[in-house]
């Protein structure tokens, strides 16, 4: 049934803070259009893995293959880093846990939208504000703020505006780090099913990192379980957390507050 | 259609102790296509476990569980989500959604995953909503807000939406009044009809009478404590 090749092979990836250990031999494959999630909690390791697979921190030992369009399966981290950032700006995309890391505050929405489409080539005005607004709404913010700066949005629609300024170039793989955090319950639920939806249209591969055992009930196709820097338990999501088999997952899935 | 083999399941509850419980053992069971095979036995007999390793959200410790030639045991993820997507449909007793997405978008959604376009799924979606007699007025609304009996048949709309060669189904037409009852009923003789193999737990024993070609006791399969 798997004909298809991996749109990303993450080969014992390892990074350490000195003694203390961030991630140590983690592998995984993506396949195109899957979602996977990664869950621990706080200090597991899972940031520092994610940091790793985006190119933010220098791992120590290990390999991200990532399949381009152009010429098929490469190590990322053997790249040159002008074609690293550029496979940045176009086929990946990053969302960050707090918008302010994502996005230019000191400039208009439109203008965080139209950079990315810049930066990849675009250079008629209109085209890239016909675009940006088109993204806005597609995220569900009104049209007529396309000149305001993020700074007077709310945090539900900031994080909106980020997800629009990385989906705009159409990326084939993101990398989310706490989408949903430090966002309200309702505003949450909205960000979800945006999410969902784009995935959907777009056909996205994404790697979610979240402590939000819900998120990834409903997000993520697979899931991975780090603990203290290793994967403990990986497999499909509603199987770890609906069975799970590592001590430290019952724990996590048995903590839950049920509402 | 679903194979079932000797098949073992335990849980070991690493929380408390490392306590071991063995709670089934040598399953066996089979269902062909055009068959409604009802499994009965006493409450904890392992009715739901079994139905949980043949959907792949339990694992299991032994035997062999295969689903139109799909072997279950030690699955890749996304063989089972492959499975799951155009050949085993499954309707559970809860309905768990993404809050604020509109009924007719849940019920169309295993469409849209098939590919099929937006107008044809919701088409379809609406449908099948109406026959279960969901007014039209709901459809924009999340079923999270909807009664228990009004959430069960959108759980039901969404597991009927396509024709899924195999499905399972746990207490269909539990929490259902009568004429509701009755058109769930004649949608699973439908599916049998059809050709579908479907397993299912009905607690209803006239709903079992109803629709079932066999049935089979899990209790020989629980392993005594």
């Amino acid at each position: 049934m798997s004909e298809q090749a991996p749109l990303l092979s993450v080969r014992e990836l390892s990074k350490s803070y000195g003694a203390r250990r961030g991630c140590a031999d983690v592998s995984f494959d993506l396949w195109p259009g899957e979602v996977i999630g990664i869950v621990g909690e706080s200090g597991s390791g899972k940031s520092t893995l994610l940091a790793c697979m985006a190119g933010y921190l220098a791992p120590d030992a290990g390999a991200v293959v990532f399949d381009t369009r152009a010429e098929g399966p490469r190590d990322v981290l053997s790249m040159s880093e002008p074609e690293r950032r550029m496979l940045a700006r176009t086929d990946w995309a990053f969302v960050h846990q707090n918008p302010r890391d994502g996005l230019r505050m000191g400039v208009s929405a439109g203008a965080n939208v139209g950079e990315r489409l810049m930066a990849v080539g675009a250079r008629h005005y209109g085209q890239i504000r016909a675009q940006a607004e088109d993204w806005l709404e597609r995220v569900e913010i009104a049209a007529e703020r396309i000149d305001e700066r993020p700074r007077q949005f709310s945090g539900g629609m900031q994080q909106r505006l980020q997800i629009a300024r990385n989906l705009v170039t159409g990326p084939r793989l993101v990398f989310m780090d706490e989408p949903t955090g430090g966002l309200d319950v309702s505003v949450q639920a909205r960000l979800l099913d945006l999410m969902r939806g784009l995935v959907r249209q777009m056909g996205l591969s994404a790697v979610i990192v979240t402590h939000d055992l819900a998120v990834v009930r409903l997000l993520a196709d697979r899931l991975m379980v780090m603990k203290d820097g290793l994967v403990v338990e990986e497999g499909l999501t509603d199987q770890v957390l609906d069975d799970p088999q590592h001590a430290y997952t019952q724990l996590l899935v048995s903590s839950v507050l049920q509402v | 259609m679903i194979t079932v083999r000797d098949v073992a399941k335990r849980f070991t509850l690493h929380n408390q102790g490392g306590a071991v419980l063995e709670v089934m053992a040598d399953a066996r069971l089979e269902v062909g296509p055009g068959e409604c095979v009802g499994l009965v036995g006493a409450s904890g007999a392992g009715k739901s476990t079994l139905m949980r390793m043949i959907w792949g959200n339990y694992r299991i410790n032994a035997g062999s569980i295969q689903v139109a030639g799909v072997e279950l045991a030690g699955a890749a993820p996304r063989d089972v989500i492959a499975l799951r997507r155009g050949t085993l449909g499954h309707v559970s007793q809860f309905l768990r959604v993404v809050p604020r997405v509109p009924t007719l978008a849940v019920v169309a959604e295993p469409l849209r995953t098939l590919g099929v376009d937006v107008a044809e799924a919701e088409s379809q979606a609406g449908a099948i909503l109406t026959r279960l007699n969901i007014p039209e007025r709901l459809w924009p609304l999340s079923p999270t807000t909807f009664s228990g009996g009004e959430q069960q048949r959108v759980n039901i709309a969404r597991g009927f939406v396509h024709p899924w060669p195999v499905l399972l189904l746990d207490e269909p037409t539990a929490s259902l009044d009568a004429a509701n009852r009755a058109v769930v009923l004649s949608m699973i003789g439908e599916a049998r009809d059809r050709g579908a193999a479907i397993l299912g737990i009905f607690h209803d024993e006239s709903a079992r009478a109803q629709v079932c070609t066999r049935l089979v006791d899990v209790s020989g399969f629980a392993v005594a404590a």
